[in-house]
């Protein structure tokens, strides 16, 4: 059977696909989002990119709360009563078709006026009129044609985040004066400065000084606004007993501007300028090339940015209203929708639960809880709609109050030193030394050079090259890790990966995927009609079990069932010509065998009598059993799961023998576990998954998250990586530590570069020319050899 | 040859005028977003499309993300 494609979004069609238009759709929410589309003649969107859009969810109810007044005025970014301005976050935009849609909106709802995307950002910017349409209206838009937007408690709770461009404006400073400094220095250049004994060119000698003091004038602005954070960061590390790379810079620069403006004081030379400038603005260049950020991830996130906004509350009369998450107080009664989250600490009151808290504790099975029963905040209802009394605020929930843990206050950078600053220290102390030396030198034998040498010592060894082999080689770095979905949060993340001799996992959604397609049968066998009726009663539920037992049952023919009913949180039953089968929780078919297993079963029951049981299994991610084999060679290993020990005999099937494994972790213990090893002084690499790995996250030498869709939650990391790509995890981790040798041997080039100047300047011969052509030199073939190697690795890698 | 004198003021304003224009157009966010206006250059201005005959078979289409 050949397999056709949705038209829409480019899934499997499988048996229930929709004809319509002679295309084929794999649901009805993609046949109406095409219906949309070509009713507004916007169908060139799949012109542009063929299966461009995504499935629309199905929603009602989830954005009532977009109509309260408070919450618009919150999340709105400029409203006069009449239009009103809004920034939403679509994390589904992947390609020029969603672009030109949703630029396009006014096609599909007049009242809005502009829609602008940025495409980095993964934002669209809707202009809308507030009196004619609202809020609400906008939103349920972009959900019905798949671009639903993701609002969260984060948004209200936000503080503005100011753009920090403070970067750009020192680059502009700096390029600006550097660029204009060459050209005022090229008369000097020329003429070689030896124009007044000699003749020289009578009109240089004559606005020589106009030139100098027009130099002067534009390094004022480098040294004291685009230099400044050199001599700040110098003197805090000064103030703390550090000696780091920005001693030696900001020394340079100093020492580069007082020589030079005491050289065209008085009349001895034309001094450095153009060195000063172009030093100022390659280092600035390094800085703005490490700044590489993933703006459309956040690496700090917290439960925020993963609660709702608004809950449905039921008032005493009963009927529904929409409140601000941080409103609920306690005893309030609220309705949880089926897949919505649950925002705080309560009873249940109504219906039945079965809660996901697989992203709280790493438990991998929906948990069942019955009428006055407690639920935990953070947890996810998957059972149609149930109604909680709230017990405490959302502040004083349980999942909450594991970020009150001090490691989520402590900032991770400030527990490490970089390779450049730890070179600073020794580079700065061998400089100062020879400087010394040669001035006490040149003091004994010819003091009118010895202040000379000693400046031009301080100017040449500048560690411009030094500074920039980091920043380039990690920069680049972090790029090719980004287009191999592999995000790192800075470039400090990498060196800390290369130094990790410990990687701790933990289980559910981390090596484990979040489908479980894998399911041995328990029993009496089946006969092929027996199978038969299964297969078709499945077919017709949308519960994840029965779906996943239905993919692997074999091919049956379809007909149509006599009678089939499906219980809500039980199971399903269906006949045909007299038989009838039962499937569903163990109760349900009336088994009468207590079962022991930790894992997750299926009962079947075919007329009335007990057949035997589907186990589902955990389903492990594509070679994870490689992954470990060849990490065990280098590090040593561990399994953290909250989850139970059902899945303790495949797991060891699967890794490396003795690999430690520790079951019914709470979030809690998993931080301390790792914090034990870094006690023993080992560098942990921690990978997860959940909040409930969140404090191990932050803990760890470098946290890394595992995410099956990189748009949506992960908690605060220093890395997310794309689960597709989680069999690469060791070679990116190989590939750090080769990039650390990178950057060892461009230390080595430029020392090089250090060495010949040192010459010039230890002898007092140094001239500008000759430092204006070292500086950029040594600069650049640094910056090219670093971005050669790196790419040459990065070619190498999966 | 004091002419320098003007002809270096008016080349160190030109300079200043385009550094101001520079920076004027970093704070306007004109370089927030470097991506999408390259793509919306391509799209054409006529969104209602002629009906082509749908003779085109989509059956072999795959998703494609540049993300």
């Amino acid at each position: 059977m050949e397999k056709q494609h949705c038209y829409h979004c480019g899934d499997d069609c499988d048996s229930d696909s929709i004809e319509y238009d002679q295309k084929c759709f794999c649901c009805n929410g993609c046949k109406t989002v095409y219906e949309i589309f070509s009713e507004n003649n916007l169908s060139y969107y799949y012109d542009l990119q063929a299966s461009a859009g995504s499935t629309p969810t199905a929603i009602e109810g989830t954005y009532d709360f977009l109509e309260t007044d408070s919450i618009v005025e919150k999340l709105t970014e400029f409203n006069d009563g009449n239009l009103q301005i809004v920034n939403l976050y679509v994390p589904l935009i992947h390609c020029s078709s969603c672009i030109w849609v949703l630029e396009n909106m006014n096609k599909l709802n007049p009242f809005i006026t502009s829609s602008q995307v940025n495409f980095s950002k993964k934002t669209v910017r809707i202009s809308y009129n507030s009196k004619k349409t609202n809020l609400k209206e906008v939103v349920v838009l972009l959900a019905r044609i798949g671009y639903e937007p993701y609002i969260s408690l984060e948004d209200i709770d936000g503080k503005e985040k100011k753009v920090d461009r403070s970067l750009i404006y020192k680059l502009g400073v700096a390029g600006f004066a550097f660029g204009n400094v060459m050209f005022l220095s090229f008369p000097d250049y020329f003429d070689l400065s030896s124009s007044k004994t000699s003749g020289g060119e009578f009109w240089l000698n004559q606005y020589e000084v106009v030139f100098r003091w027009l130099m002067f004038t534009f390094s004022l602005p480098v040294v004291f606004y685009a230099g400044a954070d050199y001599f700040i960061s110098a003197y805090k590390g000064l103030r703390s007993k550090i000696l780091n790379i920005d001693v030696p810079i900001s020394l340079g620069i100093l020492v580069l501007f007082v020589r030079s403006t005491l050289e065209i004081m008085f009349d001895l030379g034309s001094g450095f300028f153009d060195s000063l400038t172009g030093l100022v603005f390659f280092l600035l260049l390094g800085k703005f090339f490490q700044q590489k950020t993933y703006s459309f991830l956040s690496f700090e996130r917290d439960y925020k940015s993963y609660f709702p906004i608004a809950v449905t509350k039921i008032n005493d009369d009963g009927t529904e209203v929409s409140t601000q998450v941080h409103e609920i107080k306690q005893g309030d009664l609220l309705l949880i929708r089926n897949g919505e989250l649950i925002p705080v600490d309560g009873l249940l009151y109504k219906g039945k639960a079965q809660i996901d808290y697989s992203f709280v504790t790493g438990e991998s099975v929906p948990v069942e809880r019955e009428f006055g029963d407690k639920v935990f905040a953070g947890g996810r209802q998957m059972n149609g709609p149930i109604e909680v009394e709230a017990l405490k605020s959302v502040s004083q929930s349980y999942l909450t109050q594991l970020w009150s843990n001090s490691v989520f206050k402590t900032d991770k950078s400030t527990r490490f030193q970089n390779i450049t600053d730890s070179i600073g220290k020794r580079f700065t102390i061998g400089v100062l030394t020879i400087a010394f030396l040669a001035t006490s030198y040149w003091l004994y034998f010819d003091a009118s050079l010895a202040m000379n040498v000693f400046t031009a010592v301080l100017i040449i060894a500048c560690p411009c090259a030094i500074a920039l082999a980091s920043p380039f080689t990690l920069g680049n770095m972090l790029r090719i890790f980004g287009q191999k979905k592999f995000y790192l949060r800075d470039t400090a993340a990498i060196e800390q990966l290369a130094q990790v001799d410990t990687a701790i996992f933990d289980k559910t959604g981390t090596i484990t995927t979040s489908k479980r397609s894998w399911a041995t049968y328990e029993g009496m066998p089946l006969t092929p009609e027996e199978e038969s009726l299964l297969k078709n009663t499945l077919r017709a539920s949308n519960h994840p079990l029965s779906r996943t037992l239905y993919d692997i049952l074999s091919d049956h023919n379809i007909y149509t069932l006599d009678e089939y009913e499906e219980h809500v949180g039980k199971g399903l039953e269906g006949s045909k010509g007299g038989k009838h089968i039962k499937v569903g929780s163990s109760e349900f078919v009336g088994n009468r065998e207590v079962s022991d297993s930790l894992n997750t079963a299926v009962h079947v029951a075919s007329n009335n009598a007990y057949k035997g049981k589907y186990v589902f299994h955990n389903q492990y991610r594509e070679g994870v059993s490689e992954v470990f084999r060849q990490m065990s060679e280098q590090l040593q290993l561990a399994i953290l799961s909250g989850d139970n020990e059902g899945e303790k005999k495949n797991l060891e099937r699967l890794l490396p023998k003795l690999t430690p494994l520790y079951f019914n972790q709470k979030p809690e213990d998993k931080l301390t576990f790792i914090t034990s090893l870094q006690e023993q002084g080992k560098k942990v690499l921690m990978v997860g998954d959940g909040l409930n790995d969140a404090g191990a996250l932050a803990q760890a030498e470098v946290g890394i998250a595992i995410s099956e869709n990189i748009n949506v939650f992960s908690p605060a990391c220093d890395g997310i990586m794309d689960a597709s790509k989680f069999q690469y995890l060791y070679q990116y981790i190989i590939a750090s530590k080769k990039a650390m040798k990178i950057i060892k041997l461009s230390f080595l080039l430029s020392l090089l570069y250090n060495v010949v100047g040192l010459y010039f300047a230890v002898t007092g011969q140094l001239q500008p020319v000759i430092a204006a052509i070292l500086m950029p030199l040594s600069s650049i073939s640094v910056v090219a050899f670093t971005t050669v190697r790196t790419n040459l690795l990065g070619r190498k890698l999966n | 040859m004091s002419v320098i004198y003007v002809l270096l003021a008016i080349s160190i304003i030109v300079a200043i005028v385009f550094f101001a224009a520079f920076i004027f157009s970093v704070k306007n966010g004109q370089y927030d977003d470097s991506y999408t206006p390259s793509v919306r250059m391509l799209f054409e201005d006529e969104v209602v499309k002629q009906k082509k005959s749908l003779q085109k078979s989509n059956m072999d289409t795959s998703i494609e993300s540049n993300n």
